[in-house]
């Protein structure tokens, strides 16, 4: 069998497509945070949170009204997003004059009041969620096998990422976006209702996240308690690609997945830590981020 | 002089309070609400008067919790160097954090003491000396000057003097020149950066101030429950310390007094009450605090003593 420094080769890829599995859940989760960010300057800590709806929603559609992956696709996120936007209007709306530090606050506060909410109801264990027969089984790639729904994950996630990417830079609704990111108070003044954008792109950065947790849903188990480690991390990976770039979130949250893969075949006891040691090095020699302006 | 004798009241009638408290309430419990004030005091240092927010401070009661329960277990140090160890322990990785976080500004310098706490956090699950998942048990609390601490009252008595010891040096780096320039930093950074201080030494000294006094904190609690936990370095504590500190009332001298003692004896009542509901609870504290009371109990209370003697609040 063929191997690469004593590690056979399958299991070499398998790992890569977990990485990459777990990079793109980096990639659209840091994307909702960015977008969120240059808006509303606001981190969301509720982040973890939204994407652990967004899985048990997915789960509880199944469970109580029979429906199934593909219309949770759209109905998941779109509910977290009119959450969000809820969130939005009753809470957050009154601290943008605020010291920053204050949205972090408050929004650690609604992750905990949403994470002990469902742990009330379901418990700590995580129900389990079967792949949708249209993804299950794997393709034989030659040298491996890859299971379909993984493929699927990273393929859905990309896609999301890039035309994410592209409404923001390349269309008007962007380009108002970006005016109002700039400089809100101008944007308004020619007839922008930016207060109106803030509200959608909440419930956008956070359907983003919702979206995640579907995707996520048949992947692991759905708990109340999968988002919060996952949002720490995330937090690494903001703070190591800079928030500058909405594709330098994409590449920093693949990457890192890819490296994260790469450590669980070669020295399986750092993989819990390599995104956090990476984030320590890019402080020392670039504080700003790997994408990130100084400001 | 008038605000200044009030306070001096306030500190008597504290003392006197602590001196007979365990006649009145079991001492774990006061002893327990020592500790965590003594940890919101010292982020509070951190966070009223330098405004940084660390989001991983627990990981500085945590990592002081393991190092003094493994001096005092495995090593069998007398218990006041074992707590000394402990102290200098978190002090020390106080200062390897802090000199990566205080890199980035705001928003990021939260991120970044969180995403470290985290790793450190990863590494004492992993790591043996901590016990992973069951923590560090049957930590012995020694003896003191030929009195058995395993007594609770005499322990108490330690305890208190430890709690008004830090307490005391708080107070006094508060109004030190040190102090008045990590308020100048608070207040505005690139000022205080034009007169030519080193702001990035001062930040750092303040956190690892900070983070040695949460390491005391942490210590002190190992002796009283004999034990350490994953609990003290994980980031739900991180996030107890900042609502203790503004519940009570961010940049004043007793708010995080306040703030711990209720929060403490909140969880105390309700965890038999409500179970997991609990943290639902600090969650709306916590969205409550930022939207309408973010002068925390004492500074609202101060305001309104203020407005009721006429005099303008800022």
């Amino acid at each position: 069998m063929t191997d690469f420094f004593g590690v056979p080769l399958p299991a070499l890829f398998g790992q890569l497509v977990l990485g990459l599995v777990n990079g793109s859940f980096y990639a659209v989760l840091s994307l909702g945070l960015a977008v969120i960010f240059g808006m509303l300057n606001i981190i969301n800590f509720a982040h973890g949170a939204l994407y652990m709806m967004g899985a048990l929603f997915t789960w509880m559609f199944m469970e109580y009204l029979g429906i199934g992956y593909w219309w949770s696709l759209v109905l998941a996120p779109l509910s977290v997003g009119i959450i969000g936007i809820a969130i939005e209007r009753l809470l957050l709306q009154w601290l943008y004059k605020l010291d920053h530090l204050y949205g972090l606050l408050l929004t650690f506060g609604l992750a905990l009041i949403l994470e002990g909410f469902f742990r009330h109801l379901y418990g700590v264990a995580g129900q389990p969620y079967s792949i949708p027969d249209e993804l299950s089984g794997a393709i034989n790639l030659g040298f491996m096998f890859l299971p379909k729904y993984r493929a699927w994950i990273i393929f859905a996630s990309l896609a999301v990422c890039l035309v994410t990417w592209y409404v923001i830079e390349k269309t008007r609704l962007g380009a108002y976006l970006r005016a109002a990111t700039e400089n809100p108070a101008l944007t308004q003044a020619f007839g922008i209702n930016v207060p109106l954008m803030v509200m959608l792109t909440y419930g956008f950065g956070v359907g983003l996240a919702g979206l995640a947790g579907v995707l996520a849903a048949p992947a692991t188990q759905v708990g109340p308690l999968m988002g919060s480690n996952l949002i720490i991390t995330v937090f690494a990976v903001v703070v190591i690609g800079g928030m500058g770039s909405i594709l330098g979130s994409i590449l920093t949250g693949l990457g890192l997945g890819l490296i994260e893969g790469l450590t669980k075949v070669f020295y399986p006891e750092a993989s819990a830590t390599v995104v956090f040691i990476i984030m320590a090095i890019v402080l020392m020699f670039r504080p700003a981020g790997l994408f990130g302006r100084e400001k | 002089m008038n605000a200044n004798r009030s306070v001096q009241i306030a500190y008597a009638i504290g003392l006197v309070l602590l001196l007979i408290a365990p006649a009145l309430i079991y001492p774990v419990l006061i002893m327990k609400v020592l500790c965590f004030a003594l940890f919101a005091c010292a982020f509070n240092l951190l966070l009223g008067y330098t405004g940084l927010l660390s989001f991983g401070h627990a990981v500085f009661l945590g990592s002081a919790a393991y190092i003094t329960g493994h001096a005092l277990k495995v090593w069998e140090l007398p218990t006041l160097l074992g707590i000394l160890v402990g102290t200098l322990g978190a002090a020390g990785l106080g200062w390897v954090i802090g000199s990566l976080a205080i890199r980035r500004q705001g928003i990021y310098f939260a991120m970044v003491t969180l995403a470290l706490s985290q790793m450190v956090y990863f590494f004492f699950l992993q790591a043996s000396f901590t016990g992973g998942e069951d923590g560090l048990q049957g930590v012995p609390r020694g003896t003191l000057f030929g009195l058995d601490l395993a007594d609770d009252t005499n322990l108490y008595y330690l305890v208190v003097a430890i709690f008004v010891g830090a307490f005391w040096l708080i107070q006094r780096t508060i109004h030190s020149p040190f102090g008045q320039i990590l308020k100048a930093i608070r207040e505005n950074e690139p000022r205080a950066i034009s007169l030519g201080y080193d702001v990035a030494k001062y930040k750092l000294l303040a956190f690892v101030l900070s983070a040695g006094l949460a390491g005391l904190a942490g210590a002190t609690k190992t002796v009283v429950f004999k034990f350490a936990t994953l609990t003290d370095a994980h980031w739900h504590t991180s996030g107890e310390v900042v609502l203790m500190t503004l519940l009570g009332g961010m940049g004043t001298v007793f708010g995080p007094v306040v703030g711990a003692t209720v929060i403490v004896s909140l969880q105390n009542e309700l965890a038999d009450k409500v179970g997991s509901l609990v943290t639902v609870i600090m969650g709306v504290i916590f969205v409550v605090c930022v939207l309408a009371f973010r002068r925390g109990i004492v500074g609202e209370s101060i305001a309104l003593y203020k407005r009721m003697i006429g005099e303008k609040t800022e």
